[in-house]
């Protein structure tokens, strides 16, 4: 399946304090409204214009901080379709999966605001159609690679009767 | 090959040898979530099709971020996990009980133990030498369900810091300049050994300070070694071992990065807005105003804490035009500090003392920020909207550079007011 959209550009360390803020908290078990203020801390104009299917690439350390899932669940709710960065904290990359999120590692410099990117992950290619570029996705280890085909961990579960699926 | 701490702990989980870089799926001693991540725990445990949880009385939910509730939504999330814990056996932790990595210390967490919690200072656990690492809501449904979970044994870091503290200089100081050298993902995947003698020195309150903040460097665990005085903690709080796992790093054990650093050279540092690894020593930092001071959470709301602040408030008040926000990190330590009168010490200050809990760090009530404000916090973090309000500013600190602030009503050196 190929990811089609446009990128909107992140800086580095963007928190989860940045994407699901704790001033939101109690939105929490609300994630539909949760997920209309995602980011907004970093971006004022991203949640209400963001298309499905766009693309937020950020910089280093791409979601630092809280375990909080509510905050790579609600990028995935908002429509984007991966998360473009050139290094991700570790708890959020973890949790990504976990919610089916893609999130690819990459150099992000020479994506600009607004460039048109198409994602094709069983090919492991991301190719900048504005640029006119293209990069290779490394494959992911097995473990997670398992999680994310699954859907995330949930089915991942439910699809292995109830157990984790990777002994 | 020698085994780091991390190899020791995974691999008699996994029940085989696992070395650096393996994935492992390993039995979980302790597991637990708290109010902000329990929910959709709890909501992702039952998608699953999980209903009863396995060694209920290693499973914890703690009411301490919304604590009281503030807020209907928030009360009906509580109410949603009394229900999940009163189903299934789970423990509750009440609010004002205290905050989970505090009160996991106190009473859960062993030495050895394989501990992960849906909050991403669960690796305040390392300092009992447990690999106690933070994850998501659905990982912990899965520990909650199954008593499993997959790890990836990370790879380590030694941070070796010899010599002593000086005055007016803390396991915070020496903790924010690991992170300011290291930088906020400097560790991201691996574990760090703190080691060495100026460890060693430290209380257990000052090691769960550097076990805390672990993740700020992106670490998954911030492992202390067990000596006399982590066994005298857990013999004072009624669990002393009765026979120790091999905790030892081999002496062969590779490392993949080995960080010196020599404590008597150290200043009071501090963390300037908005990211934990831009710290500076109190002698780069503008001494500018001050309109909050918060002492507190799972990093520096231990009783040792407020002994440090309360000896530097004795007799003297808050400046007129600065609060100070007092927060002990569980019932024990609020008990223990009014027995010693430290909590009459804040109050005839001028400060305000809170019911135990996350308090004013996580932005959802008990000191959130206004527009333009300063504050320094003895917290973990002061990413933008961290204490609720992305235009206010937050310098982390030690206990006794935020008591010295809040009576000079500016960034002050702890130096000058340590007695």
């Amino acid at each position: 399946m190929k990811l089609t959209g446009k990128a909107w550009k992140f800086g580095d360390g963007i928190s989860t304090d940045h994407i699901a803020p704790g001033r939101l908290f109690h939105l929490r078990s609300n994630l539909p409204e949760l997920a209309k203020h995602v980011l907004e801390d970093a971006r004022a104009d991203f949640a209400p214009n963001v298309k499905p299917g766009d693309f937020v690439v950020g910089g280093r350390n791409f979601g630092q901080g809280s375990s909080r899932e509510h905050a790579p669940t609600i990028i995935k709710m908002a429509g984007v379709s991966a998360v473009l960065a050139k290094s991700v904290a570790r708890i959020f990359y973890r949790n990504a999966i976990n919610v089916g999120l893609p999130v690819i590692i990459m150099d992000t410099d020479r994506i600009s605001e607004g460039d048109q990117i198409e994602v094709d992950l069983a090919e492991g290619v991301v190719l900048n159609r504005t640029q006119g570029t293209t990069h290779a996705i490394p494959p992911l280890p097995l473990t997670m690679r398992k999680i994310l085909s699954d859907g995330g961990l949930v089915e991942h579960i439910k699809k292995h009767g109830g157990k984790l699926g990777l002994d | 090959m020698g085994k780091t701490i991390s190899e020791k702990i995974l691999s008699a989980h996994a029940g085989y040898a696992v070395k650096a870089n393996d994935i492992a799926v390993v039995d979980v001693d302790l597991a637990y979530v708290q109010d902000g991540t329990g929910p959709l725990t709890v909501r992702q445990f039952k998608t699953m099709g999980f209903t009863a949880v396995p060694n209920a009385s290693r499973r914890m939910i703690y009411l301490d971020h919304a604590s009281p509730s503030p807020r209907r939504e928030l009360s009906n999330d509580h109410k949603f996990l009394r229900d999940f814990a009163r189903e299934t056996g789970v423990i509750l932790s009440e609010i004002g009980w205290g905050i989970s990595h505090v009160v996991a210390l106190e009473k859960y967490v062993n030495p050895g133990d394989v501990v992960v919690g849906a909050d991403s200072h669960t690796c305040t656990g390392g300092a009992l030498c447990a690999f106690a690492t933070g994850m998501g809501s659905t990982d912990i449904a899965v520990a909650f369900g199954l008593g499993k979970t997959w790890l990836r044994c990370p790879e380590t870091f030694k941070m070796r810091a010899e010599g002593r503290l000086p005055k007016g200089v803390y396991s915070k100081d020496l903790m924010l300049h690991f992170i300011g050298l290291i930088g906020a993902e400097g560790a991201n995947y691996k574990a760090v050994e703190f080691s060495g003698s100026a460890i060693r020195a430290l209380t257990m309150d000052a090691r769960a300070t550097m076990s805390n903040m672990a993740v700020e460097c992106g670490a998954k665990v911030g492992l202390i070694g067990i000596d006399d005085v982590s066994l005298a903690w857990l013999k004072l709080h009624g669990r002393a071992p009765k026979q120790l796992p091999d905790l030892e790093p081999d002496r062969d054990a590779v490392y993949e990065r080995v960080i010196e650093i020599d404590a008597e050279k150290l200043k009071p540092t501090l963390s300037c807005p908005h990211f934990v690894d831009n710290t500076r020593t109190i002698d780069d930092v503008e001494r500018v105003r001050v309109d909050q001071v918060f002492l507190g959470t799972s990093t520096n709301g231990r009783i040792e804490d407020l002994r440090i602040a309360a000896d530097i408030l004795k007799g003297r008040t808050v400046k007129p035009g600065t609060r100070l926000i007092v927060t002990p990190g569980s019932r024990e330590i609020y008990a223990q500090a009014a027995q010693e009168g430290l909590l009459q010490v804040f109050v005839d200050a001028g400060g305000v003392v809170t019911g135990p809990g996350c308090g004013a760090c996580v932005g959802v009530h008990e000191g959130i920020l206004g527009d333009g404000e300063v504050c320094v916090a003895t917290q973990n973090r002061n990413f933008c909207g961290r204490m609720g309000n992305p235009n206010a500013s937050i310098y982390l600190a030690s206990p006794a550079l935020a008591a010295a602030t809040a009576i000079e009503g500016r960034i002050a050196d702890p130096r000058d007011h340590v007695k």
